[in-house]
């Protein structure tokens, strides 16, 4: 129960971060990614202070034997760059890009019941529906499903 | 340079990595957006309910940003709905591909050092920037 209520807190201060920071506004995403044009390096301060706490807390954890209210730390362990990572995070820049709305703002943008917000989470949630879909009719050749799915998630 | 808002981005982005520190210390979890969504479409027994507390907690927050930070959703550019729906499309997928987008590789991964999110980071920025150059400075010219 302890470990619901600090998803949902963490949920709500989260997208405080997003709102406040300029996350949610795709003129502040994408003027940060405009390096060559009217640059606004707004965005990078975003990372430089969220980096600098989870780098101290994910060192914190390592000393920790299991989390404050859970039964285990669940920290992904691969470390090998494989075509679909990089592949992968290339269309996501791409999306990134021409929206201007990653997938944290475009959830808590639903909240301000704005068209445009609506339009791309919804197309967001197929891309993701597609992949999975995509996942499961190759899987079904190789039939192993349960191993496959349950390795490899970063994030 | 003119929207230049280093404090508020500053003080947006501790919150954000508060709200991940706390995941990680508290429930032992990487805070990555892409996943917990993408989780939900496909729930996994243990998995659901902490990401729906998640999920419901970034809507309760964008709720009260409505009301009392209405500026976060002034949203200053707005592309058509087609690009939207590709844009989406393309986030949707490539998130799933790479395992991860901007708060599990970008701030969770690169605190822990992890080449896989460093190199992911570093891609969809790369490739965000390519996107912007070629819809800012060659369509509109």
């Amino acid at each position: 129960m302890r470990a619901l209520a600090t998803s949902f807190i963490s949920g709500i201060v989260f997208s405080f971060g997003l709102g406040i920071s300029g996350m949610t506004r795709p003129i502040k995403v994408i003027g940060f990614l405009d390096f060559l044009g009217s640059w606004d390096p707004s965005l990078a301060f975003v990372m430089i202070g969220a980096i600098s706490i989870f780098f101290v807390a994910f060192r914190q954890s390592r000393k920790m034997v299991s989390p404050l209210v859970a039964a285990r730390f669940a920290i992904p362990t691969r470390n090998d760059l494989d075509s679909q990572l990089l592949l992968g995070s290339a269309l996501f820049g791409v999306g990134w890009g021409l929206g201007g709305f990653c997938p944290g703002p475009a959830i808590v943008s639903l909240a301000a019941a704005a068209p445009p917000a609506a339009i791309f989470t919804a197309a967001m949630i197929s891309g993701m529906w597609l992949h999975s879909w995509s996942l499961r009719a190759r899987l079904s050749e190789v039939r192993d499903t349960a191993t496959v799915l349950g390795t490899g998630a970063d994030a | 340079m003119s929207n230049f808002t280093p404090l508020s981005s500053l003080i947006g982005g501790i919150l954000i990595g508060l709200s991940a520190s706390a995941m990680l210390l508290f429930d032992g979890k990487i805070t990555g957006i892409s996943g917990i969504v993408a989780g939900l479409l496909r729930p996994v027994r243990g998995e659901t309910a902490w990401k729906t507390c998640f999920i419901v907690g970034l809507l309760t927050g964008g709720l009260l940003l409505r009301l009392f930070l209405p500026g976060a959703f002034a949203f200053g550019i707005v592309r058509p709905w087609p690009l939207l729906v590709l844009a989406g499309l393309l986030v949707g997928f490539g998130t799933r591909l790479g395992n991860g987008c901007t708060s599990g590789h970008g701030v969770c991964g690169v605190s822990r050092l992890s080449a896989r999110s460093i190199v992911a980071t570093a891609t969809f920025v790369a490739t965000g920037a390519l996107t912007v150059f070629i819809t800012n400075h060659l369509t509109k010219g």
